[in-house]
């Protein structure tokens, strides 16, 4: 918040160098979180129809899902909050529909809405917090980890949306938890508090911290998350690595160029024109599940025509088209 | 735990190694809820007011209008601002640890902080236990206030062989009323409604309780049902405690009775019915 764009930027590249490559493989140790069939229902509808999850030891987790999906509810029987009605939950080997505050020390909780004690400073508020825990972390160190030891007497009311994001994260963190859940943390924030926010929970991975984040934006679970898992209607239809998530690897690429002047589009090489999806407006877009041998045969026949394609483009599905289709949400 | 930390080991830790739920790290953890509680009422201006402010105005304001009026009382006639002394201490207390109370926690448990809370180790008990200590000593603090400015501005003193019952009558009163405040609480949803919903139970009662009316000008049938509402209980007593014509110790067992099985009804249903989660939405 208090660092200006340049400095967050390295301080982003910076995260990205030292992000481990064992989290985009197979996850390994004991399953921090491990639902077997979890099942809820409110009054008769289903709002959980039988899912299974697991998230491994310092892995970034993200969870996404339209709202009405069963998000919300799945997170809050992790943490504690409700009892499901069906199924099997351990998350740090225990159920949490029946666990004591010797595990609750153990995990920290962003909620998606929550106000501090407007009347407390941001020290106090954490100091507080940090009297609750047997073995807290120190405020200062921790203010400092969200970026907030600037204005330690601020009053919680005179904090941003922003701030007040940062100091929620500072009460999930101060009793050092092992893991930590965090519902839409970046909902509401202008790019650079979102990216600030994100270098944060970036850092929370590099402190060794199991991480369960739930996100309605694509780019926070791609820059983020180790592994992804997709809820629609109450049941998982995805789960994978951001890569390959809903065959996102194996999905065809989208290759458009503009026609050069005076070309019809049947003079493209066969092996392109098969592929086209579309040339109306002087622009062809050719779809390619394998786009290395089209562009090849589209590179030798302009060389040969001598033309340019200047805004030629390779287009890999977005992680956000992957996960409309998977959720049969209307574009 | 160190292998996790990024820099040096964590502070001083304020807890102790006391086991979770022992009787010296609830009281810590009392005591601990209890300290932030009181500096978040010092700091809120529109607590401070409503408990602390208002009474001592009702007082001002009725002493002046009623000055030089006297006013029927069990064994003979009291100065009407000594008579309102007594009323309005009730009122403090009522303000101080019903009122204020039900406001408060409609408003940490709508904004998501019992929520908050609920996923730390700290027990529901060092939660109510804290915030009930805040309102029983408001309501001690402005009950002292105003039998102070009763001496001094009024001449009002208190009968020694009374002052024990009077003591008595306020302790019984804040805690009673905190736990009617936490029971109250439980039923209301919205913040928006606490302050109507607070007004709408503590006005009428307090009309027909003789504290802003004395007793004695009220119909016989209105002073026997609010006798059965703890409010009247508990101005009745102060009275009898406060009224220098009263003989005896000043206790009204009947009165107490009746206030303390509020109190119980209260407690059980704050009990039962706490929720951390707020109630909208």
């Amino acid at each position: 918040m208090t660092g200006t764009a340049e400095l967050v930027d390295s301080r982003l590249s910076g995260v990205r160098a030292a992000r481990s490559p064992a989290g985009q493989g197979r996850p390994s140790g004991e399953p921090v979180i491990r639902v077997r069939g979890l099942q809820m229902s409110y009054g008769g509808v289903q709002a959980v129809a039988g899912i299974d999850l697991e998230v491994y030891p310092g892995e970034v987790f993200a969870f996404l899902g339209p709202n009405g999906a069963g998000k919300t509810t799945t997170v809050e029987i992790l943490e504690g909050y409700r009892r499901r009605t069906g199924g099997d939950v351990r998350v740090l080997g225990v159920d949490p529909a029946g666990a004591g505050g010797d595990w609750r020390a153990r995990i920290g909780v962003v909620l998606q809405e929550s106000a501090p004690e407007a009347e407390l400073t941001v020290h106090e508020c954490v100091a507080r917090y940090a009297g609750y825990y047997p073995h807290p972390r120190s405020v200062p160190e921790t203010l400092a980890l969200v970026g907030l030891d600037g204005r330690p007497g601020l009053r919680c009311r005179r904090l941003s949306g922003g701030q007040r994001r940062r100091l929620d994260v500072a009460l999930a963190l101060i009793g050092d938890p092992e893991l930590v859940f965090l519902d839409e943390p970046t909902t509401g924030f202008d790019p650079a508090a979102r990216r600030a926010t994100w270098d944060v929970i970036a850092g929370l991975r590099d402190l060794g911290k199991t991480i369960f984040l739930t996100t309605h934006y694509m780019e926070e679970a791609e820059y983020l998350a180790d592994r992804i898992a997709v809820i629609a209607a109450g049941r998982i239809v995805a789960e994978g690595t951001t890569t390959s998530l809903g065959g996102r690897d194996l999905k065809a690429s989208a290759i458009s160029f503009t026609l050069p002047d005076g070309v019809p589009a049947a003079d493209l090489p066969p092996a392109v024109t098969a592929c086209l999806t579309g040339h109306a407006d002087g622009r062809a877009r050719v779809s390619a599940t394998s786009p290395l041998p089209l562009l090849g045969a589209l590179a030798a026949w302009a060389h040969a025509r001598q033309v340019d394609l200047p805004d030629l483009q390779v287009i890999r599905p977005t992680l956000e088209e992957i996960y409309l289709q998977l959720t049969g949400e209307p574009r | 735990m160190t292998a996790l930390s990024p820099a040096s080991p964590a502070g001083p830790a304020p807890a102790g190694p006391a086991p979770a739920g022992s009787p010296p790290r609830l009281a810590r953890l009392i005591l601990h809820e209890f300290r932030y509680d009181l500096r978040c009422f010092r700091r809120n201006t529109q607590s401070m007011f409503f408990t602390l402010i208002l009474p001592v105005l009702f007082l001002a304001i009725f002493a002046s209008v009623f000055r030089n009026a006297d006013v029927a009382v069990p064994g003979g006639r009291l100065g009407e601002a000594v008579y309102y002394v007594p009323g309005i201490i009730a009122y403090a207390i009522i303000a101080a640890a019903f009122s204020n109370m039900i406001v408060t926690v409609v408003r940490i448990r709508e904004s998501g902080t019992y929520k908050r809370q609920r996923a730390t180790p700290l027990p529901a008990s060092a939660v109510i236990t804290g915030r009930a200590l805040i309102g029983a000593l408001t309501a001690l603090a402005i009950a002292a206030v105003i039998l102070i400015i009763g001496w001094a501005v009024y001449g009002a003193s208190i009968p020694g062989r009374t002052a024990p019952a009077l003591a008595l009558d306020i302790i019984l009163g804040a805690l009673v009323f905190c736990c009617l405040g936490f029971a109250v609480a439980t039923f209301i949803t919205s913040v928006d409604a606490s302050q109507p919903v607070t007004l709408a139970i503590v006005l009428p009662l307090s009309f027909i309780s003789g504290i802003f009316i004395p007793a004695g000008e009220l119909p016989n049938w209105l002073i026997n049902i609010s006798a059965i509402f703890p409010v009247r209980p508990l101005a009745a007593s102060l009275l009898a405690a406060y009224n220098p014509h009263t003989t005896g110790s000043g206790l009204n067992w009947g009165n107490l009775a009746v206030l303390t099985a509020w109190g119980i009804l209260g407690l059980i249903i704050a009990t039962r019915r706490f929720r951390w989660l707020p109630r909208s939405g």
